[in-house]
C-alpha cells in the first residue's frame, strides 16, 4: 500500500470524444444496419459508459491497485480463509493459450490434454479425501455445500426416504445453514460445548430416528480437531444419515489424516484455500465435491471419465444425477492451478502444508495468549481464536480497534467477531508458506497495541488514505452506484 | 518443500516453544486409529522446471482458439481481450487480496466494485448491480429464487426452449427440492412468441425467464413479452448478452425487473468454460432481496468519500439461513477484468465490438446458406449467432470440417432432438473475411462430398 488517495471514480475522469483504438473497421461488404437488424430492436445510442484514452485507464486501475493489501506485499492472517502464497508458476502456466484459449463446447478429441489434466485431479481429489468419486462442477465452496445437499437429498428420495434436518454446529459457517435451507432442509443447530466441540449430549438429543446429514467442519472454525468425529459417523450411520465435511479447513490434516478414513460420506474443498488458487479480491473460488461410492451416482453432469483405448470424454450419460448447477464445465482456470499445486507438492509436500501450516499457527498463538486469551486453549490446529475481552474489559480496547490499528504497521487483519460463539473473536491463520521471522514481528506488533493509548486506537488506521468509514449510513441510505448529476458539466 | 520458509533451525525453536519434540506431535488430538498410516497415493513432486514441461506437453494436446479458427459460442465467446485487461487485473495487489472485509485495507478492491456497479447499471439501464455471481447460469437461478421472495408465488416459474439448455438444468436442479414448477414453452420457429409465453403463466407464476438474444441468436420480441409477464404480475428475467448492448436496447429500457448476464465476453478468456462472471442488476426495490455482495459509498470519521461492503444483513454470514442466498464468493477478479474491458474499450468501443460482430455473422449466414445443401434453420433476425441445417448428421459435418481447421460451430442435437441436422454458429469482431469465406468453402468441400 502507498497510501496515496483514492483516484477519482472512472465516470468523474471521462471526457467526450475521449477513445482508444482497439478494433478495426469491418472488413465484410457495407450493409444499412436497418438491413441486419431491424431498428425496432436497437438503442437510439451505445450506454454512456466513460470516454478514457488507455493511459488514463492504466494509471487508475495502477492507483487504485496500491490502496490494496494483497499476499504479494503483506502478511494476510485473515482466519478461515488460508491466505496463503499463490505461485507465480501456476498464473504463468494458466495464460498459456493451450488453456485459456479452449472452447467448453470443442470436440472431445480436441481437449485431450485438459481432460486426461482434469480426470488426473478427480483422482488425486479424491485420494487426498479417502472418498470415491469426484465433481469438479462446483464455483465455490457455498456452491459445493448446495451440491452435496442436493446430492444428498436425491439419494434419499431415491431410497424412497424423507428426510427433512440437516444438523448444524453453532461455530460452523453461515453458508452451511444457508446452504441447508435452499436443498430444501431445515437447519437445526447444535450446541458447542466447553471445549469448544461439538456437544455430544445435544447431538444426540437432536439426531432424531431419521437424520439426513450432519454437516461438521473439521478442524472446526476455533481452530480445532473435534477427534468425537468417528463417534458422531456412528452415530448417524446406524440411523441411515450421512456425514458432510465443510473441508474449507483441509489445509491442516492433508495427508495426515482423511476424511473418508473417519466415517465422512461427502465434502467440498476450496481449492482457492487448500490449493493456493488466488483469491482474487473476492474470487473466483471453486468448490469440487468428493463423495463415497454410494452417492457417486448422483453426482452433477458431466464428470470426465477414461475411455477404454485411454482417450478421455466427458460423460453426460448420468440419469440419477441431480443436474447442474451452473452453467459449462466448473471453474476450470482455479481447477488448473490446484492441479499445478498439487503435483509441486507430492505426497510428502502435501504432508508438509499441513504440518508447518499447524507449526506456525500454534507457534503464533504461543506468542500471544498470555495477552490475548485463547478460550479453548491446547493444541491448536491451522488456526486459532484468541480473544479481546480482557483487554476490552480492562482498557476498553476492541477486537475491531486491534483489526484496524495492525494496518498502520502493514500487516492486514485478522478475521474479526467470527466464530460468533467467541466474544471479541480475533482468528488468526498464518499458514504454512510465512517465515517465523514474520509470525514473530507480527507476535510483537500485536503485543505492543495491546499497551497502547485506547482513545487513538479507536481513531486507527492513522496511516490509511481514509479511517472507519460509517458503515451505519451506507446502509441506511444506499448509495450503489455513480450516477450523472444535473450539475456535472464535462 | 515447496513455498515453505521454516528450515531445520526454525522448526527446532518453534518446537521447543510450544513443548513438543517432533512435528508428529502436532496432530495428537487426531485419534491414532484414523491417522493415514503411509503416503497419499499421488504423484511425486516436480520442480518449476519439471512442472512447466509437463503442463505444456498436455497443453499442446488441445487445440481450441490457438490452433483452429473458432466459430464456438453458445454463452462462450472469442472476444478481443485487449493488453490492458491482463496487464492490470495481472497486478498481485489485486490478484492476491481477498473479499474486503476491512475497508481501510482495501479501497482499491472496494472502488473497483462500485465502479463495477455503475458499469452494469449504465450498460443495463437498470437501477442497481451487485458485485457479481458466480457464472450465467446460476446467475439465473439466483434470479428465479430472487422472484419467489419478492412475488410470494411458489407455484409456477415460466421459461422458454430458447433460453440456454444448460441455464434450464441450472433452474430445474436448483427447483428440485421445492415447490414450484419449471413450464418450458416450446419454440418451433426458433423464437418465442408472447402470446405463447402468455398462455403458460397462471395466478401463481412468480416469473418469465427469456433471453435475449436467446440460445439460437435470434431476437425475440422481448418488450412484449415484458408486458405479458406484468399483466399477469409476474417478474420479467431477462438473460442478455452485454456486448449486444453496444447496439440493442438496454433491459431497462423496455422494463425487465432482474436482468442477468454471462459476463465472460468482457475481457474474459474462454478458459474451458470458467471462472466466468454472473451479471445480477435489478430495480432499486429489489435491492434488499438482491443475493450476493453490494459495494456501497460513505464518508470516513474525516468525511472523506469511501467505499464499504453494504447491505450486508442481506447475506449468508449474518443471517445464515435465512439469507437471501448461500453465496459467499464473488467473482471479484472477473469482475475487475471487465471493468476494465469496459473502461477502455468505452461507448464507441463498444458499439464497434457488437456492430463487427453483428455484421461478420451476417455476412457468415449469406455466404453459407450460398452452400448447396445449407439452410439457415430460422427466419427472424439474429445479432451475432445463427443456427443452419445440414445435410445429415451435424456432428460428422463439424468432424470434417474441424479437420480442415475450424471450430465450425456447435451441434445442437445433445439439447434438442428435432435439431440433429443443425448446427449453431457464433461470429465475433476477431473473425477476419477471410477466416468466414474459408469456413464457407470448409462447409462446401464437406457438405459438397455428403450431397453429391
Amino acid at each position: 500500500m502507498y497510501k496515496l488517495d483514492q483516484p477519482p471514480l472512472l465516470f468523474e475522469s471521462s471526457r467526450p470524444g475521449r477513445a482508444t483504438a482497439i478494433l478495426p473497421g469491418s472488413d465484410v461488404p457495407d450493409r444499412p444496419l436497418d438491413a441486419i437488424i431491424p431498428a425496432s430492436h436497437r438503442a437510439e445510442r451505445a450506454p454512456a459508459l466513460p470516454e478514457l484514452g488507455e493511459l488514463d485507464v492504466v494509471r487508475h486501475y495502477t492507483n487504485l491497485s496500491t490502496l490494496n493489501m494483497s499476499i504479494d506485499a503483506n502478511f494476510y492472517p485473515l482466519g478461515s480463509c488460508t491466505m496463503k502464497y499463490n505461485p507465480k508458476r501456476n498464473e504463468r502456466l494458466a495464460a498459456l493459450p493451450g488453456f485459456s484459449a479452449q472452447h467448453p463446447y470443442q470436440d472431445e478429441s480436441t481437449l485431450q490434454g485438459l481432460l486426461a489434466l482434469l480426470y488426473e485431479l478427480q483422482g488425486m481429489l479424491a485420494e487426498i479425501a479417502g472418498l470415491h468419486a469426484v465433481s469438479l462442477q462446483p464455483a465455490a465452496g457455498a456452491q459445493g455445500e448446495l451440491t452435496a445437499l442436493l446430492v444428498a437429498a436425491a439419494y434419499f428420495r431415491d431410497r424412497g426416504e424423507k428426510r427433512t434436518q440437516v444438523l448444524i454446529p453453532d461455530s460452523a459457517h453461515g453458508t452451511n445453514p444457508a446452504s441447508a435451507h435452499l436443498a430444501g432442509f431445515e437447519a437445526v443447530t447444535i450446541k458447542s460445548n466447553a471445549q469448544g466441540l461439538v456437544d455430544l449430549d445435544d447431538f444426540r438429543a437432536k439426531l432424531g430416528d431419521q437424520p439426513a446429514v450432519f454437516m461438521m467442519t473439521n478442524p472446526n472454525t476455533l481452530g480445532l480437531f473435534d477427534p468425537q468425529i468417528g463417534t458422531i459417523a456412528g452415530l448417524l450411520h446406524e440411523r441411515g444419515g450421512l456425514l458432510y465435511l465443510d473441508g474449507a479447513n483441509m489445509n491442516a490434516i492433508l495427508g495426515v489424516v482423511r476424511p473418508g478414513d473417519m466415517g465422512v460420506d461427502l465434502m467440498h474443498y476450496n481449492p482457492h484455500k487448500t490449493f493456493s488458487g488466488p483469491h482474487g479480491g473476492g474470487g473466483p473460488g471453486a468448490g469440487p465435491i468428493a463423495v463415497r461410492d454410494h452417492l457417486a451416482a448422483y453426482l452433477p453432469a458431466p464428470i470426465v471419465a477414461r475411455n477404454d483405448d485411454g482417450s478421455y470424454r466427458l460423460d453426460h450419460d448420468r440419469p440419477k444425477s441431480i443436474g447442474r448447477v451452473r452453467s459449462f464445465f466448473g471453474n476450470t482456470g482455479v481447477l488448473f492451478r490446484a492441479y499445478c499445486y498439487i503435483r509441486s507438492q507430492g505426497p510428502d509436500g502435501l504432508k508438509d502444508i499441513a504440518r508447518h501450516a499447524v507449526l506456525n499457527a500454534n507457534y503464533l498463538m504461543q506468542l500471544v495468549k498470555d495477552v490475548y486469551p485463547v478460550q479453548y486453549p491446547g493444541r491448536c490446529m491451522h488456526e486459532f481464536v484468541a480473544s479481546a475481552r480482557t483487554i476490552a474489559r480492562e482498557r476498553g480496547i476492541r477486537a475491531m480497534d486491534i483489526a484496524k490499528r495492525l494496518i498502520d504497521y502493514n500487516f492486514h487483519s485478522p478475521t474479526v467477531y467470527f466464530p460468533l460463539i467467541v466474544p471479541e473473536a480475533i482468528m488468526v491463520e498464518p499458514t504454512e508458506t510465512e517465515s517465523r521471522e514474520t509470525i514473530e514481528a507480527f507476535a510483537r506488533v500485536l503485543r505492543a497495541i495491546a499497551e497502547e493509548d485506547p482513545a487513538s486506537l479507536h481513531d486507527a488506521p492513522h496511516t490509511t488514505p481514509i479511517s472507519r468509514p460509517d458503515e451505519v449510513k451506507a446502509a441506511k441510505s444506499p448509495v450503489l452506484r455513480w450516477r450523472a448529476t444535473p450539475t456535472a458539466t464535462s | 518443500m515447496a513455498y515453505i520458509a521454516n528450515t531445520d533451525d526454525d522448526i527446532r525453536v518453534m518446537l521447543q516453544a510450544i513443548g513438543l519434540d517432533s512435528l508428529d506431535g502436532l496432530f495428537d488430538a487426531v485419534p491414532a486409529e484414523y491417522r493415514l498410516k503411509g503416503p497419499l497415493q499421488v504423484p511425486p513432486a516436480l520442480s518449476e522446471l519439471e512442472l512447466t514441461g509437463q503442463v505444456s506437453e498436455l497443453l499442446a494436446r488441445n487445440a481450441g482458439a490457438d490452433r483452429r479458427v473458432g466459430f464456438l459460442g453458445g454463452g462462450c465467446y472469442d472476444h478481443f481481450i485487449p493488453a490492458v485487461v491482463d496487464q492490470l487485473a495481472g497486478r498481485g495487489e489485486f490478484y492476491t487480496s481477498y473479499t474486503p472485509y476491512q475497508a481501510e485495507a482495501s479501497q482499491g478492491t472496494l472502488q473497483a466494485i462500485f465502479e463495477y456497479q455503475s458499469l452494469i447499471a449504465e450498460l443495463t439501464g437498470m437501477d442497481v448491480s451487485n458485485a457479481s455471481l458466480y457464472d450465467g447460469g446460476s446467475a439465473a437461478g439466483e434470479a428465479m429464487l430472487m422472484a419467489l421472495t419478492i412475488t410470494k408465488r411458489y407455484g409456477r416459474v415460466v421459461t422458454a426452449s430458447t433460453v440456454h439448455p444448460e441455464y434450464r438444468q441450472v433452474l430445474s436442479t436448483f427447483l428440485a427440492e421445492m415447490e414450484p414448477q419449471l413450464e418450458t414453452v416450446a419454440a418451433p420457429t426458433g423464437a418465442v412468441t408472447a402470446d405463447a409465453i402468455v398462455a403458460a403463466i397462471d395466478d401463481r407464476t412468480a416469473a418469465v425467464i427469456v433471453q435475449y438474444p436467446n440460445f439460437f441468436g435470434q431476437l425475440e420480441d422481448v418488450e412484449a413479452i415484458v408486458a405479458a409477464a406484468h399483466a399477469r404480475g409476474a417478474l420479467a428475467i431477462v438473460i442478455f448478452d452485454p456486448i449486444s448492448l453496444g447496439l440493442l436496447r438496454r433491459p431497462g429500457d423496455y422494463g425487465a425487473d432482474i436482468v442477468v448476464a454471462e459476463g465472460q465476453s468482457l475481457g474474459n478468456a474462454m478458459n474451458f468454460g470458467g471462472p466466468f462472471l454472473g451479471i445480477m442488476g435489478c430495480r432499486e426495490e429489489y435491492v434488499r432481496k438482491m443475493p450476493g455482495r453490494i459495494a456501497g459509498q460513505t464518508t470516513d470519521r474525516h468525511g472523506k468519500r469511501c467505499w464499504v461492503l453494504t447491505l450486508q444483513t442481506r447475506e449468508q454470514h449474518i443471517r445464515r439461513e435465512k439469507a437471501t442466498s448461500n453465496i459467499c464468493t464473488n467473482q471479484g477478479l472477473l469482475a475487475l477484468r471487465s471493468s476494465i474491458y469496459l473502461a477502455v474499450m468505452g461507448p464507441g468501443g463498444l458499439r464497434q465490438a457488437a456492430e463487427l460482430s453483428a455484421r461478420k455473422a451476417h455476412y457468415a449466414a449469406e455466404r453459407l446458406v450460398s452452400v448447396p445443401g445449407v439452410s439457415l434453420a430460422f427466419p427472424g433476425p439474429f445479432f451475432k449467432e445463427f443456427v443452419i441445417r445440414v445435410p445429415g448428421d451435424s456432428n460428422q459435418v463439424l468432424a470434417e470440417v474441424g479437420r480442415l481447421g475450424y471450430h465450425g460451430g456447435i451441434a445442437l442435437g445433445r439439447w434438442y432432438p428435432e435439431l440433429k441436422d443443425a448446427i449453431l454458429i457464433a461470429v465475433t469482431e476477431k473473425r477476419s473475411r477471410g477466416e468466414i469465406d474459408g469456413l464457407v468453402g470448409a462447409y462446401n468441400e464437406v457438405v459438397g462430398r455428403t450431397t453429391r
